[in-house]
């Protein structure tokens, strides 16, 4: 964290916490490839972690699961600046955006073309967005499955004040509090840095523990458990009583879920703390600290009250604006939030939140 | 209310649609199968554009396997949320009692008759010979 000031949203602003650029095509990221890694690419392509060459498991309900209403000229939603600026941040008032690619994400089998298709990206990412654009801040791509180049691309990117973040897929193929994801928590805390967990990415497991389910909104329905066992896995582990600078950001999972599970796992940490000797303190302690969380998808509850409690017990110094731009379930910040936050409230949950975490 | 012009019947040819202005709010009329159908461009749940989403047709289902569609019931899916709204009633397909679409009552005329008779065009010049879209609003 800084100390120094936050600068003042003005006229009832908003900072995004997840805005989606996409590249146009491969031939973006060119540029930024050695000859080796471009020849690679051009012959042998990418190595998803899921069987399908193009495309994925799950057909999204809209073309490549973005608002019918984001396609520029040419190229994909998220890849035109231009349109962005006009109808994401000067319509909705977003004063700062953070930016979550995720395609090509840090997943690729082949780990030494992951880490550079990420970094490739994490230059594209200042070129074609932050540099150009004020509004706009990046996260660090790393490929995550591997913790060294990880950790190596977070060291060389941090001094660069446009990237406030470093980014995750949630799926990842192991439980997120392995030790080999440890270097990359472990670079991001020396930095100041949130790790943020963006659901989705491609593990190699199916969708849910008891194999592949049919439906695309199964597949919706699957997260915030995938982003339970990682945050299990995180505490339990001892990731965050090893880094006490580590903190996580959740993205694009929801969070009225969040209570339950920090009492199952107060209960459960109660009875066998004996198995667990290395984590110090309830988890929910954990949480309460270290974890932020996204707004977007809101739950939408048909008694609206219910949904504000949970937000209260979270906390509201811990939920942060997210709409999700250009995708189909995108959140306006006008309508996403529950109308009867309270001034203080809805600062805090619109800007106010991510000052503080990012430093800004 | 009062049925305004909004445009004319060959600007709309089946299976599209057209953005109006009526009374200072945006309006969308589909051709249906050459019936006109006209919904606020305003999707109650966030404020999607509804212009920009897909018009399709409901589906049901009496168990699973089996689904049919209901031709009669024609929805707008919102580019946003995809919720769906019935084009003749605005009525959603997942809370049809409580989130609805502001529909509007629609009408096809003969240019003759607009002319002479009580409507004013007050978008364009209302010429004899063309058919005219008319919307209550």
């Amino acid at each position: 964290m800084t100390d120094a000031p936050a600068k003042p949203i003005e006229n009832d602003g908003v900072i995004d916490c997840d805005i989606h650029p996409a590249i146009r095509s491969f031939e973006d990221l060119k540029p930024y490839l050695s000859k080796h890694w471009w020849d690679y690419y051009s012959t042998y392509g990418l190595r998803s972690r899921q069987g399908f060459v193009k495309g994925t498991p799950y057909p999204k309900i809209a073309p490549s699961a973005m608002r019918r209403d984001a396609w520029p000229e040419t190229g994909l939603p998220g890849s035109d600046l231009k349109l962005m600026q006009t109808q994401h941040l000067d319509a909705h008032n977003i004063q700062l955006g953070v930016l979550n690619p995720l395609n090509p994400s840090g997943g690729d089998l082949n780990v030494d073309f992951s880490a550079a298709l990420c970094s490739a990206t994490n230059d594209w990412l200042l070129e074609t967005f932050t540099r150009k654009e004020k509004r706009l801040k990046a996260s660090i791509m790393v490929a995550y499955e591997d913790g060294a180049s990880a950790a190596a691309e977070i060291h060389r990117r941090a001094p660069e004040k446009d990237f406030v973040q470093v980014l995750l897929l949630s799926r990842t193929s192991e439980p997120l509090g392995k030790r080999r994801y440890w270097p990359i928590f472990e670079a991001a805390s020396q930095h100041n840095l949130p790790v943020a967990v963006h659901v989705f990415g491609y593990s190699g497991h199916p969708a849910t523990n008891s194999g592949h389910p049919s439906f695309y909104l199964e597949e919706g329905a699957a997260h915030p458990a995938g982003i339970q066992a990682s945050i299990a896995s995180l505490i339990f582990e001892g990731a965050f009583e090893r880094y006490p600078n580590f903190r996580l950001l959740v993205i694009e999972a929801g969070f009225a879920w969040l209570p339950a599970f920090s009492w199952r796992l107060d209960k459960l940490w109660n009875r066998m703390r004996g198995e667990v000797p290395h984590v110090k303190r309830p988890p929910s302690e954990y949480i309460k600290e270290r974890i932020w969380i996204t707004t977007q998808p809101m739950e939408e509850s048909p008694r609206p009250h219910q949904v504000v409690e949970i937000m209260d017990y979270i906390g509201w110094d811990r939920l942060m604006f997210a709409s999700d731009y250009p995708h189909w379930d995108f959140d306006d910040p006008k309508f996403g939030l529950p109308p009867s936050l309270g001034a203080e409230q809805r600062a805090m949950v619109r800007y106010r939140n991510a000052q503080a975490l990012y430093g800004l | 209310m009062s049925f305004h012009v909004v445009a004319q019947v060959s600007d709309i040819p089946v299976g599209q649609r057209k953005l109006v202005e009526v009374k200072g709010r945006e309006v969308v009329i589909f051709n249906h199968e050459g019936e006109f159908f006209a919904v606020l461009n305003r999707c109650p749940h966030q404020g999607g554009r509804l212009c920009d989403g897909l018009l399709t047709v409901a589906i049901t289902s009496n168990e699973p396997g089996h689904y049919e569609y209901i031709p009669e019931r024609q929805v707008i899916r919102c580019p946003w949320h995809a919720w769906e709204f019935d084009i003749r009633t605005g009525k959603s397909w997942c809370e049809p009692d409580r989130v609805k679409v502001r529909t509007y009552k629609t009408e096809v005329l003969p240019g003759t008759k607009l002319v002479r008779g009580e409507y004013t065009a007050e978008i364009f010049p209302v010429k004899t010979e063309n058919d005219y879209i008319l919307i209550d609003a």
